[in-house]
């Protein structure tokens, strides 16, 4: 009998190209996302060599990280080195002959948005790009995680990956989630308990019935954020909503292909008393409306709770805490809801899917921004804008007072100009709130788009659960 | 890629946890095409002031430690983004090696592409360095690979774990892509049978 393996041993055994003495393997890789900031140096090594992609089928290139998000981006972008590195990657997918979106297909998009949108994220693959939101992809069941530039050309070159193999963690989440909360909250929450370093040598796998309740959206979040944690792939085992979501899409299988993959898909899944080096269990039911309050995103806690004392923490964490409020100029022991926000950020690859920008839009129907509060969606992909649009969802944002951008991945991180000015503090979808990430001295707190949504109509950080009572 | 044998010099104190690759190199220097050159902006949000002047007590900017060639840093080192314009900068600058507690998974790898040594010690080790590390030129530590052996200004040696193939790699200043393509024939056999077995991919 084979011994009881879990859902990333079964993924990572089908893909052990090379063994060697030592353990290390050589890992083949089924799918190459890559975008324009991670990928030059890359490319400019293969060429320095001579030589080639050798899979081009299984490379897509896709522009997000710099690209405007301004209506008239179609007139070029004015930023010399943002159009220098979006033109390296026209250049090189086209010399390359890789999988290609450009600027101005409407397909574009961020690069973890895509590649599901697309199909070109399966069950039981690996994925790798150089972001290390790769992550994102294991919501299908598929081994995603980031990795450097070395390794994009490692990749570009052999199609595989030299790696050692991680350790296995597991996160339950039993129960029911309350009404107003969200995947977000989830993933903010096991930041929260586990801090940035808790999934640091591991692979988590998400599981339980709060897990298998949630859309394919909600788990791209919960994965996307995976390695907020420390962990650099987060997992969750295929199951019918995934096989749903993934039917008919472009590069999906079809036909006779269709039902051969899914028999096989159907296997993926940790077995009965397969051994994990580490379990956290989390009751739904504990969870609350979650935001962060400092500059690390294992700073999360209730929105009824306070901003903590630096003293209430330990170790190195009591330094780190006190930079913080003084970087996010928060005093301890201030309630959450009591504190101002000056901008309001709803896109990126943690929440700038459909789902998420219907969760915002439910909030803002027949509601404004508050005085001089600014807000901007920035849909994930052109698709999600399209589709935004079909539903009359750009209508609600706009009314309320949002700029409605093209897609791209924005003040996410602010590589293009959407950024936070010295001091503004955002309520943001996104996933990193480290020092000057959306703009220099800028203060992001992060959160679900609804909680988002609702900061930006009250002008502070909002309790979802309290505002849904009150009239539009 | 140059090879990591042995290094003794100034190592500058970092004792912030949770550093993260966003503060090592910020977003606006990852617009470049190059490898080189980002030494100049590394740590830039902590070196510099809005007007681009230097903030003198910033650690790198001290005099006594613009040299340094390893850092001592809290817990937890290049968490984050997997951008390698992290390891880039800090070795433009002419750090080859950094020690701390422990570091995120994807920096740690990135170090081993570009001749950086991360070095994983235990708190107290960590904080005797540290010690030492404020001490400045008057305190040079000693890092060894072969030997896999930090060594502090007193002469006490700290020993750290290292994995043989990575190690092996850095004394050689190998290139991994070059290792790997002699492996061509393997990666074609299981081409070969992956397209039997998942022929969607």
């Amino acid at each position: 009998m084979t011994p009881a393996r879990t859902l990333y041993d079964k993924i990572w055994d089908a893909h052990v190209v090379d063994r060697q003495e030592d353990g290390t393997c050589l890992l083949y890789i089924d799918r190459h996302l890559v975008h324009e900031v991670t990928s030059p140096q890359a490319f400019e090594g293969l060429r320095m060599t001579g030589r080639t992609v050798r899979a081009p089928e299984r490379t897509i290139a896709v522009p997000d990280h710099n690209v405007p998000t301004t209506l008239d981006r179609q007139q070029g972008i004015d930023n010399q080195e943002s159009r220098i590195q979006v033109d390296a990657l026209d250049r090189n997918a086209r010399e390359f002959g890789v999988v290609y979106y450009p600027v101005n297909d409407i397909r574009q998009g961020i690069v973890h948005i895509v590649g599901p949108e697309q199909g070109w994220t399966l069950p039981g693959m690996t994925v790798v790009c150089g972001d290390s939101h790769t992550a994102t992809h294991g919501a299908f069941g598929a081994l995603a995680h980031g990795i450097g530039t070395s390794e994009v050309e490692h990749v570009l070159a052999t199609q595989t990956l030299i790696q050692g193999k991680s350790k296995n963690m597991k996160v339950e989440i039993t129960g029911r989630l309350a009404p107003g909360v969200t995947a977000k909250d989830i993933v903010l929450r096991i930041i929260a308990e586990t801090g940035t370093a808790g999934g640091t040598g591991h692979v988590i796998e998400y599981c339980g019935e709060a897990i298998r309740n949630l859309s394919m959206e909600g788990r791209m979040t919960i994965c996307n954020m995976a390695i907020e944690g420390g962990a650099r792939a987060g997992l969750i085992a295929p199951d019918e909503v995934t096989f749903n979501y993934v039917k008919g899409r472009p590069h999906a299988p079809k036909g006779a292909q269709w039902e051969a993959a899914v028999a096989l898909w159907k296997t993926l899944f940790s077995d009965d008393g397969a051994h994990f080096d580490k379990v956290l269990t989390i009751r739904a039911e504990d969870i609350a409306p979650t935001v962060t309050w400092g500059t690390s995103p294992e700073d999360a806690l209730p929105i009824t709770a306070s901003v903590p004392a630096p003293e209430s923490f330990a170790g190195g964490k009591v330094d780190a805490a006190r930079r913080s409020l003084d970087y996010m100029g928060l005093t301890a022991g201030t309630p959450l809801t009591d504190i101002a926000i000056d901008a309001v950020f709803i896109g990126s690859c943690t929440n700038g899917r459909i789902e998420d920008l219907r969760a915002a839009a439910d909030v803002l129907r027949g509601r404004k921004l508050a005085p001089g509060v600014r807000g901007m969606v920035v849909p994930g992909s052109g698709l999600v804008r399209a589709m935004a649009e079909e539903e009359g969802l750009d209508r609600i944002f706009l009314d309320a007072g949002f700029e409605w951008r093209l897609a791209g991945c924005s003040m996410c991180l602010g590589m293009n100009p959407d950024q936070l000015k010295p001091g503004e503090r955002c309520a943001a979808t996104s996933n990193r709130n480290f020092e000057g990430r959306q703009g220099y001295k800028g203060r992001t707190h992060l959160m679900s788009p609804a909680m988002a949504a609702a900061a930006g109509v009250t002008g502070r950080l909002t309790d979802i659960r309290a505002f849904a009572h009150e009239p539009a | 890629m140059d090879k990591f044998t042995t290094l003794t010099g100034i190592a500058a104190p970092m004792p912030l946890v949770n550093i993260d690759t966003d503060m090592i190199i910020p977003k606006q220097f990852l617009k470049t095409i190059k490898r080189s050159g980002l030494g100049v902006n590394l740590f830039d949000e902590m070196r510099y002031d809005r007007e681009g002047h230097e903030i003198p007590d910033f650690v790198l900017n001290r005099p006594a430690y613009r040299d340094a060639q390893i850092l001592i840093a809290g817990d937890n080192f290049g968490c984050g983004s997997s951008r390698e314009h992290a390891p880039w900068a800090l070795l433009d600058f002419g750090i080859r090696c950094v020690i701390s507690t422990s570091f995120a998974d994807i920096f740690f790898n990135n170090c081993f592409k570009n001749g950086i040594l991360p070095v994983v010690l235990p708190q107290d080790a960590v904080d005797a360095l540290m010690r030492d590390a404020e001490k400045g030129a008057n305190a040079r530590i000693t890092v060894d690979l072969a030997t896999q052996t930090v060594t502090g200004a007193d002469g006490t040696a700290y020993a750290f774990d290292m994995d043989p193939f990575r190690k092996h790699c850095l004394m050689n200043g190998l290139d991994d892509i070059g290792l790997t393509m002699e492996k061509a024939p393997s990666i074609d056999t299981f081409e070969q049978q992956m397209a039997q077995a998942r022929p969607w991919i």
